[in-house]
């Protein structure tokens, strides 16, 4: 008979916390089980359906990818802020920023065609640093606590969508519904053949990842920020300021997001439309996907494609089995919660001893 | 009577912590009952975890404790206070918004819902009387000194009837004249016919009070003997299996000034005054001691010089260039070293020792290119640097929070020294490491004073500013009150620095 104890380990090894996180994925469907057998579907069915949905086919994998190309942008960037220790919950509203301005470029700026994408992902990308930068001056200045402020920024930003989508940019054709005019032709994305996956995004969004990497690792300001994050005091003892950080890793990920919201106007919709539709919560989702790849630019693309076909495996089962689409957001949840309960479980490990007897 | 009564026997004792640690090795003794019994060793001989085993805070993997002859398993703290068993830890536990009675009778089961410290009130006082450990009972924690909060913790041992008092290091945060109190107040214990244990690495706190001592190095008990029978020298010998060869510092000092300070005030974190009209001097080449009971202003004095504290008033001078109003870097920069007290600030647990290393060099070339630092020239001079320093384990890739207390600091002196300061400020550097580690800090700051580096020496360890000064500055209430240069120091310069860190003046 084989003996094992618990031993406390001093530092938790990636495998354990790879393991970890895939036992908590695992964790939140068996949890969900009991929703799909509220709605009266086996579950298993239900997994079926959700995997089929998500990697089942070529076209469940675009779609998948699809999904996961705002995750990646925005993942990225909210690793960085993580990393600096500055909570910015505002991805969501700086997304829907980035497709606002796009939106404007595309239909009223009357820039010539040639540049009209590189003129809505600059202002995009801008616009979404510029949200971002709210909270942040907010926190350098007057010691706000971002986490607030970025989190209120998004039902703002929701609402200015809803206002222009009703009112001022309404379109001319579109009736009773509330969306505006699709944007010239010049203001869309081309995309992988056959699929609804625009390569440019993807490109960029991987770009992203693996030079996000390279600057916490191997950059001045990279490792300043990496100070910031761990120790302020310490920071503050060389002479790296704080705050000269907080507006840099808030701009980078605010801008991440306005970038992502360019991409979903001009990749996917071509139109700027509900709130609800141009990001499926990605803000939101994106705090996960930095979490879940510890916070590590490499690791989103990893997590941005396992939320990436939750989303898709999520459409599949409203589709199929007409379970809500929220279902997602409840897995969502639970993985996150199952995450955190068992981070402490990271330190520990099992030693395992074949004897039984203790040795001497 | 005549018959000596064991009160406690510990029979052959091992536990086992991960990563193969065995903190105590089959560790046998025997305690008297009413006496006063000591617990030598170095950092991690295995004392605390002794004492927290017999507190019933840890389980022995094997072995038993034998409780007035019989065998006892004690599995909680509160099974050892059911027993007599009273414990002090290093880190009070106490509650800073309640008074001293209340802390004393919280978690009784007898405590009346309504006014609960009311009755308990005079026989805390009767206590407090009874064994001269005078605190008021009515006055709150926060207001209190780190050595009558030491206090309340043994009164609250002694109200829940403890016959047996463990302390762990209880002189590391008192003065001289605290320690000698102390010392009274065991005596009267064990006129009581109580036992006391306590944890030490000071020889001379085991020559004046213990009746007995065990002395323990590496899990393991070295010896038991009596300290009548032996000498400081030969329990030293036995606490570390090498002997400890002592640095001594130079002794002509330049007259260059490299630090002074001009009637400097500043603010302390209460919004009260921190430092009140300081005047001082470092000279190159000297170790300047600031002698003071934590909280006198030491800390504020550190972080003003470094530039972390705003100057109310008064100016700083390095060789003649005012720093007053420069930034902690750009004062870094003009060649002034420190070493926190908080080594949570000195160094990054997280960081890699490399990364450690970097901290100060890597906004610099060589290391810094521009936008990117070169971490490949980081490295090579991070592995000569832990070779150099002795930097144990020697993996630069190592987190240091893994690192031992005395590693820790040897990464900060390593990075801080490397770069040929002007002026070292150090903050109890030597706090909580064991005698080699503290050894080997003291050489290093000897090191740099020998290059001609002004040293300014904070610590709360009397004997430690005694053995490395060449000059010693006497802190209390934010304000300079001795300034003592000597060649030797002498038992009655102990005395005289004591007593002005208790404010008096001589």
């Amino acid at each position: 008979m084989g003996k094992f104890r618990i031993e406390l380990s001093l530092q938790p090894k990636t495998t354990s916390i790879l393991f970890l996180s895939l036992v908590s994925i695992v964790l939140a469907f068996l949890c969900s089980s009991l929703i799909f057998w509220f709605y009266r579907v086996s579950p298993w069915e239900a997994y079926t359906v959700f995997f089929q949905g998500a990697f089942g086919s070529w076209y469940a994998l675009s779609e998948t990818f699809k999904r996961m190309i705002p995750l990646l942008l925005v993942g990225v960037g909210l690793s960085l802020s993580f990393r600096a220790q500055v909570l910015n919950i505002g991805a969501e509203g700086q997304i829907l920023l980035g497709a606002i301005a796009a939106s404007w470029v595309a239909l009223f700026s009357g820039v010539p065609p040639f540049l009209m994408l590189p003129f809505m992902f600059i202002l995009g990308f801008l616009a979404g640093a510029g949200w971002a930068l709210v909270p942040a001056v907010l926190k350098v200045r007057f010691a706000v606590n971002e986490v607030l402020s970025s989190l209120m920024l998004n039902y703002v930003a929701f609402n200015v969508v809803l206002y222009l989508i009703g009112g001022p940019w309404k379109g001319k054709g579109v009736r009773g519904f509330t969306y505006t005019d699709t944007f010239p032709e010049a203001g869309w994305l081309g995309t992988i053949g056959g699929t609804r996956v625009p390569y440019f995004t993807l490109v960029v969004g991987l770009l992203v990842a693996v030079m996000g990497y390279f600057f916490l690792k191997k950059a001045t300001l990279g490792f300043e920020l990496r100070i910031v994050g761990s120790s302020p005091k310490t920071a503050q003892l060389l002479g790296v300021s704080e705050g000269r950080i907080t507006l840099l890793v808030m701009f980078l990920s605010g801008g991440l997001a306005g970038f992502a919201g360019v991409g979903e106007v001009a990749g996917i919709h071509h139109l700027l439309r509900h709130p609800s539709h141009i990001s499926l919560g990605y803000g939101y989702t994106g705090i996960i996907v930095a979490w879940l790849a510890r916070a590590n630019p490499l690791a989103t693309i990893v997590t941005a494609f396992l939320f990436g076909a939750l989303i898709s495996g999520g459409d599949a089962l409203k589709v199929s089995l007409g379970i809500p689409f929220q279902v997602v957001s409840v897995l969502n949840g639970l993985i996150l919660l199952f995450l955190i309960s068992t981070e402490i479980l990271s330190r520990y490990r099992i030693v395992w001893s074949s004897s039984g007897g203790v040795e001497n | 009577m005549g018959i000596p009564m064991i009160e406690i026997a510990f029979r052959s004792i091992t536990k086992r912590f991960p990563s193969h640690i065995v903190a105590n090795d089959r560790v046998s003794f025997e305690v008297e009952k009413g006496t006063v019994y000591a617990l030598l060793g170095e950092n991690g001989a295995g004392k605390s975890t002794l004492m927290n085993i017999l507190y019933g805070l840890l389980q022995p993997d094997e072995g038993e404790i034998f409780l007035r002859g019989k065998p006892q398993k004690i599995s909680s703290p509160k099974e050892a206070i059911a027993l007599g068993i009273g414990m002090v830890h290093q880190h009070f536990r106490l509650i800073n918004t309640h008074t001293v009675c209340e802390n004393v009778i919280l978690g009784l089961r007898s405590v009346p819902f309504f006014f609960p410290a009311k009755k308990a009130q005079l026989e805390v006082r009767a206590l407090s009387e009874k064994y001269g450990l005078r605190v008021d009972p009515k006055t709150r924690i926060w207001q209190l000194s780190a050595g009558e909060k030491q206090k309340v913790e043994i009164l609250k041992a002694l109200y829940r009837k403890a016959e047996i008092l463990i302390l762990d290091e209880p002189t590391a945060v008192l003065t001289p004249q605290e320690v000698e109190e102390l010392f009274r107040t065991l005596k009267v214990m064990k006129e009581e016919g109580k036992t006391c244990i306590f944890i030490t690495h000071k020889l001379n706190e085991v020559m004046a009070i213990a009746d007995r001592v065990t002395v323990m190095r590496q899990g393991k008990v070295v010896n038991t003997l009596s300290p009548s029978s032996t000498s400081p020298e030969e329990l030293a010998r036995m606490m570390v299996d090498k002997p400890v060869l002592s640095v001594a510092p130079k002794k002509n000092v330049s007259s260059r000034v490299v630090l002074e300070l001009q009637d400097v005030w500043a603010i302390g974190d209460k919004d009260l005054p921190a430092l009140l009209d300081v005047t001082l001097t470092v000279r190159a080449g000297e170790i300047v001691g600031v002698a003071g009971v934590a909280g006198n202003g030491q800390r504020e004095l550190a972080e003003v010089i470094v530039g972390l504290r705003k100057v109310k008033r008064g100016r700083i001078f390095l060789e003649g260039t005012d720093i007053t109003a420069l930034s902690p870097r750009e004062i870094a920069a003009l060649g002034v070293a420190y070493v926190p007290e908080e080594r949570n600030i000195g160094l990054i647990g997280e960081m890699s020792i490399a990364e450690n290393l970097m901290l100060r060099g890597y906004a610099e070339p060589p290391f810094s290119q521009g936008f990117w630092v070169n971490w490949n020239k980081a490295e090579a001079y991070s592995e000569r640097l832990i070779s150099h320093y002795q930097i144990h384990p020697p993996l630069m890739e190592m987190p240091v929070r893994l690192l031992s207390g005395g590693n820790r600091q040897r990464v900060i002196l390593a990075r801080e020294l490397e770069r040929k300061p002007k002026l070292v400020i150090a903050a109890n550097p030597t706090a909580g490491l064991d005698v080699r580690g503290v050894e080997a800090i003291h050489e290093l700051l000897v090191k740099a004073q020998e290059d001609g580096a002004g040293v300014l020496l904070i610590s709360g360890d009397l004997d430690e500013l005694l053995k490395l000064s060449n000059r010693i500055v006497v802190f209390f209430r934010g304000e300079v009150v001795g300034n003592l240069e000597k060649e030797r120091w002498t038992e009655e310069d102990r005395r005289n620095i004591g007593l002005m860190m208790g404010g008096v003046r001589v």
